[in-house]
């Protein structure tokens, strides 16, 4: 039960959709969502196959959770091999699409081939189809969004959909639901648009079932009474959301700013939090609106922001003067701290124009750094990128290439490869700040010692949402460890990593561990689906979904060389700040991960780990 | 006079003294000030006091009335906050 039992298979290729049952003995094993799609792929594709060509696949998926009244349950994945990095693909994204999709008896959508001509798929409940989407490529998220609700005449269609970035094939863009929820890293959306698929539009009004109604509904509503009574979920992410970290970090001296130069940014305070509820100095009004709340959440993380009418951005652009999506942390580095940029409502913009093209902001942010970065050291000049001076610190080379890159467009399809590609086409491969050619986050390893491991060995190449140990290292989330410290950081990222694997795959979101532990989570799971789930078993399911993640990522030709970080992270000290004077001491910590994994010297899963995960 | 740096952020920042900017203020302090006392004079709420940045770094709860600020140090605090 909380499983509908069903899967949508998508080819793409013949324009078929077909329904077939959902493998329940897998379920028990990967749980949903990540590690239950992760199996589906590596049943399925070759992971040595072109992640823009017809044999990879893509799948969009639920968890066990969601659709239901879970806090937070509205979860859903997309996985499919990467182009961006060769690996292994996990995007999950919050809003109401995940569980439109549930609520119309699907778990999980599985789109294969490629279609010749552009389509979208329009579901209502059990009936599936192909239909043209010739009218909607070439438009944006948001006009897409618009245009098949009016088609459809319904107002409360769910749509997922890319822009005209994943059209173009940006290798880092996204797929956004409900106009600014996004899978938002890997480049799915760049699958998406080679597949010549631009929406998938949802309604469904069938309900989602749970097993012991009664035992699940009180499970759900002690869990919720901790998330309220909590102080970062009850309190702090609902004021201030995911930006009050900037100032946090900063003070940490883990803030990378100037495409990793620096450790500490001195715009921090001007792109926080508290910056985004301060009135302006221009027009009296804050930046934030209000808040915002994902199907059944209960925490309201969300930014909904409003642009000053008279910045340079918008002041005759009145499409963009409405509330929208506004700043999420990692966003406002990327595109601020990172480049140097310290303009909220240039930041704001660039972030409105990621979700209404749908690409990813942190790549982007993080590569325009590293042009930047060229461009100050004579490498990159006006010639190259069409008369844009590239400074860092430059709000209006941020914006304009922010909308170049969006529509793939000029110098923007060259900011579209990626800071890995970018930085090689122009001989300086080590200023590219990414990890298995995925860019960072806001986390210097240098001063966050744990972040380092996690980012080496992150599945999907350099990521935070892998195994969080920032929780931990900074911000005393269950307990404060030291982050000036490499001791005992194998066994707090394996933890990590294991955890949230098997959250991922729950259909709720990351962040209510800030407040629940696995203790919290397994009862409501186990109620949902009438099965023997225990924080124990769920534990042991991550760790299985790591391997699995592993597995596929060294079969697609990954090695343990690719456990690694940029030189600048490895060689540079850092110069001011908590962690001045120190490195990331990667090969300090990797050897004992590498163990407790029971994993090779060369970071290959043994034949008994193999048996022991029955994988 | 030996000066310090306040910084209060979240729902902290309503115990900053008047005339702070971007949630900093400069405070006067002197030989015997502690992370604990500024804490109590400032009348900040213990519960809310849960990231306590000395420079940077992290005062342990049970460190805070032992550890001395001295001039131009910077303390920096935070109720419980998370995000990512």
């Amino acid at each position: 039960m909380s499983w509908t039992g069903n899967v949508l298979r998508v080819n793409l290729t013949a324009g078929t959709c077909t329904s077939e049952p959902l493998n329940k003995a897998w379920t028990r094993q990967y749980l949903g969502q990540r590690g239950l799609a992760t199996k589906y792929l590596s049943e399925e594709i070759d992971p040595t196959c072109d992640a823009l060509g017809p044999d990879n696949k893509m799948i969009m998926t639920t968890g066990p959770l969601t659709g239901t009244m879970a806090s937070t349950a509205g979860r859903y994945s997309v996985v499919t091999k990467s182009p961006l990095t060769g690996c292994v693909a996990c995007s999950n994204s919050g809003g109401h699409f995940g569980n439109e999709m549930k609520n119309a008896g699907w778990d999980m959508i599985i789109f294969e081939g490629q279609s010749p001509t552009p389509v979208y798929l329009y579901v209502e409940n059990e009936k599936a189809e192909l239909r043209d989407a010739s009218g909607y490529w070439g438009k944006s998220v948001w006009d897409t969004d618009a245009g098949l609700k009016t088609a459809h005449q319904d107002p409360l269609l769910r749509i997922a959909a890319i822009g005209v970035a994943g059209e173009k094939g940006v290798l880092y863009a996204c797929i956004v639901n409900d106009l600014h929820r996004a899978a938002g890293r890997s480049g799915v959306g760049t699958v998406m648009g080679s597949k010549n698929l631009k929406a998938v539009a949802i309604r469904g009004t069938r309900g989602v079932k749970v097993a012991d109604p009664l035992t699940f509904m009180k499970a759900a509503t002690d869990a919720k009474k901790v998330l309220a009574d909590n102080a970062v979920t009850g309190q702090g992410l609902p004021a201030y959301g995911t930006q009050v970290l900037m100032n946090v970090i900063n003070e940490t001296g883990a803030l990378p700013t100037h495409n990793f130069r620096d450790v500490q940014f001195d715009g921090a305070a001007d792109i926080s939090a508290e910056a985004m509820v301060a009135p302006r100095k221009t027009d009296g009004k804050p930046n934030l609106v209000t808040n915002q709340a994902c199907f059944a959440c209960t925490i309201a993380c969300g930014r909904v922001s409003q642009l000053d009418r008279g910045h340079y951005t918008v002041v005759n652009r009145p499409e963009y003067w409405g509330a929208s999506g506004g700043l999420e942390y990692e966003a406002a580095w990327a595109l601020g701290a990172a480049t140097g940029v310290k303009d909220l409502e240039a930041l704001t913009f660039a972030n409105f124009l990621c979700n209404e093209q749908a690409i990813d902001p942190i790549s982007l942010g993080a590569t325009i750094a590293a042009a930047m970065e060229l461009y100050e050291m004579g490498v990159i000049t006006t010639e190259h990128t069409g008369g844009i001076e590239l400074p860092f610190g430059s709000a209006q080379a941020l914006t304009t290439l922010a909308e170049l890159t969006c529509k793939g467009e000029g110098f923007g399809a060259e900011i579209g490869l990626g800071s890995r590609r970018l930085t090689e086409k122009y001989g300086h491969p080590d200023l590219s700040m990414t990890v298995k050619s995925q860019e960072f986050p806001a986390y210097d390893p240098r001063g966050v010692q744990g972040m380092g491991l996690s980012y080496a060995t992150s599945n999907r190449g350099a990521c935070h949402l892998r195994g969080y140990t920032v929780s931990s290292e900074i911000l005393g989330i269950p307990e404060k460890t030291d982050p000036l410290s490499h001791e005992g950081k194998a066994g707090l990222v394996k933890a990590f990593q294991d955890a949230t694997a098997a959250v991922d795959s729950a259909g709720i979101c990351v962040f209510t561990t800030f407040a629940w532990t696995l203790e919290h989570i397994a009862p409501q799971i186990a109620a949902a689906t009438g099965e023997a789930y225990t924080p124990e078993s769920l534990l042991e399911i991550g760790e299985r979904i790591w391997n699995l993640e592993r597995r596929f990522n060294m079969a697609a030709g990954m090695t343990a060389a690719d456990d690694t970080l940029p030189k600048r992270l490895l060689k540079d000290a850092a110069k001011t700040g908590p962690a001045k004077g120190m490195v990331a001491p990667l090969d300090k910590m990797l050897p004992e991960y590498y163990q407790l994994r029971g994993w090779t010297t060369d970071g290959i899963p043994t034949n008994e780990t193999v048996e022991r995960l029955a994988l | 006079m030996p000066t310090a740096t306040i910084k209060l952020y979240s729902v902290l920042a309503q115990h900053l003294p008047p005339g702070a900017e971007k949630n900093t203020a400069p405070l006067q302090i002197d030989a015997a000030t502690t992370v604990g006392g500024l804490i109590g004079s400032l009348n900040l709420p213990p519960q809310h006091c849960h990231l306590v940045l000395l420079n940077g770094v992290f005062v342990p709860p049970d460190a805070r009335g032992s550890t001395p600020v001295r001039d131009g140090d910077a303390l920096a605090i935070w109720p419980p906050v998370a995000g990512g």
